[in-house]
């Protein structure tokens, strides 16, 4: 038991440092962000009504693509130095290896987005509590992309050039998050609750990170096994 | 009971089977299909709001019916390929996918055509239709991972997962559109409740239904026939079946 902490130990530190060493690669997503969010202003014009209204919907699909340009990567290099089959055939549990990596994953690829985004919001024009709402959709919603998107990655693995069919894969499993997570931010801005579509949030939430490792798990071992 | 299951499931065995299947199919699709039509265009009466236009509907239905259907079918078939590790489930499974996709295309056409004439417009932002939308792009991702990865056996395990993953996914996409948005009309036959649609109205939306449903077996079998050819063909039981060929 002793020797699977501290491998996952080491894990977390390895996904780190990989992270902090390829510092331009990891910050991307950031920046395509923050890219996507700018160019809606410059796209629809800068009137303050239009973009306030689609200003959740502006930064959740921003969000979401981001993620989407990202995941190609979540176990490619894994993949093609052959770490991964390390990983399947070690004596500790794959899918707590899986787990350990995606939240490194969420720490590194997520996590920036979620910061960035108040001030995206704020150049949008959006109030502070919507803000705040904003903010509690991406904490709940963003995981959930992860663990689908991850699904998908490890599936297309073998494919060298994944891009489209990642995304074609992906996408029509991320709309109940985008309808959820807009619908929240946008309740409040009319002045209601969010609660309602907060808790499901937090339900689409709890179910993917309690099925995806599995499916995760399947489909590393599928990859690996070609 | 596995002994059974694993007969069944020799490729040499559905070949056969399936080459005696498809004429009987073949005839009682066709006889099916000529019923329900005949029901639904001509003795059906004309509907008092809509007119004869909604005489769409006996091919919309089914063919709505038959998009959902088929997908669960596959994830059956995906249990079975990813538990039992059977060949021809994986076959079947693969097989469906572009009928699946095919209804769900039907579905959605036929269901802009009629929109027009009912809604004014070819398409709304209306929570079926959208989801119907979506689950096009389900089975398009289906399909295009299984004719990405070269081992067809990779392949198909790569499909499985991933058709567990959609079906799972289906009610959540379906429940979290519609409550996005709704303009549709409501279902007008649900299991429990009394059928809003008169007798003569309905059984030959039934009948469609029913021919639609064999349309999917026989598509399927003969879909299934030439995938197992494709994928073995150097096998035994292959040139044995195109020796008996020759020799009637």
């Amino acid at each position: 038991m002793n020797s699977t902490l501290q491998s996952l130990y080491f894990l977390a530190i390895r996904e780190c440092l990989t992270a902090f060493r390829n510092r331009h690669e990891a910050l991307s997503p950031l920046i395509f962000f923050s890219l996507v969010c700018v160019l809606f202003p410059l796209g629809v014009g800068a009137s303050a009504d239009l973009l306030r209204t689609i200003a959740p919907g502006i930064i959740w699909v921003a969000a979401l693509l981001a993620i989407l340009m990202s995941l190609g990567t979540l176990f490619r290099h894994e993949y093609e130095q052959g770490t991964l089959e390390l990983m399947v055939l070690s004596e500790h549990p794959l899918i707590v290896l899986v787990v350990i990596k995606l939240v490194a994953y969420w720490l590194i690829t997520a996590l920036p987005l979620i910061v960035v985004a108040p001030f995206m919001a704020y150049g949008l024009g959006l109030t502070a509590d919507a803000q705040g709402v904003l903010l509690l959709t991406l904490l709940l919603g963003t995981p959930v992309l992860i663990l689908v998107g991850a699904i998908a990655s490890t599936l297309t693995l073998v494919i060298p050039q994944n891009g489209m069919l990642l995304a074609l894969l992906v996408l029509p499993l991320y709309v109940p998050v985008l309808i959820f997570a807009t619908s929240a931010v946008n309740t409040v801005m009319m002045g209601g609750s969010a609660a309602g579509a907060l808790y499901i949030l937090a339900a689409l939430c709890v179910l993917s990170v309690t099925l995806s490792p599995l499916a995760i798990v399947a489909a590393l071992k599928i990859g690996v096994s070609q | 009971m596995m002994k059974w299951l694993h007969i069944m499931a020799s490729s040499a065995w559905f070949y056969r089977f399936s080459g005696q299947a498809i004429p009987w199919l073949m005839s009682a699709f066709i006889v099916l299909l000529l019923i329900g039509l005949y029901g639904g265009l001509v003795t059906a009466p004309a509907d008092y709001q809509q007119g004869d236009a909604f005489r769409i509907i006996y091919i919309h239905v089914p063919a709505a019916w038959m998009s959902l259907f088929i997908y669960c079918v596959m994830a059956m078939y995906a249990v079975i390929a990813l538990v039992w590790r059977i060949k021809l489930a994986e076959v079947l499974l693969i097989s469906s996918a572009p009928i699946g996709a095919a209804f769900t295309f039907l579905a959605l056409v036929t269901g802009s055509l009629w929109g027009k004439p009912m809604w004014g417009t070819w398409w709304s932002w209306d929570a079926r239709l959208t989801s119907e939308l979506l689950l096009l792009f389900l089975y398009w991702g289906v399909m295009g991972l299984y004719a990405a990865i070269e081992d067809k056996r990779t392949a198909s395990k790569a499909v499985s997962v991933l058709t567990l993953v959609g079906v799972v996914n289906i009610p959540i996409i379906h429940y979290s559109v519609s409550w996005w948005n709704t303009l549709h009309q409501g279902p007008s036959i649900t299991m429990t409740d009394k059928p809003t649609m008169p007798m003569e109205m309905l059984m030959p939306l039934l009948v469609m239904a029913v021919a639609f449903k064999i349309f999917y077996g026989l598509s399927l079998l003969i879909r299934a026939r030439a995938e197992l050819v494709e994928r073995e063909p150097q096998s035994r039981w292959l040139k044995a079946v195109i020796e008996e060929n020759n020799d009637e």
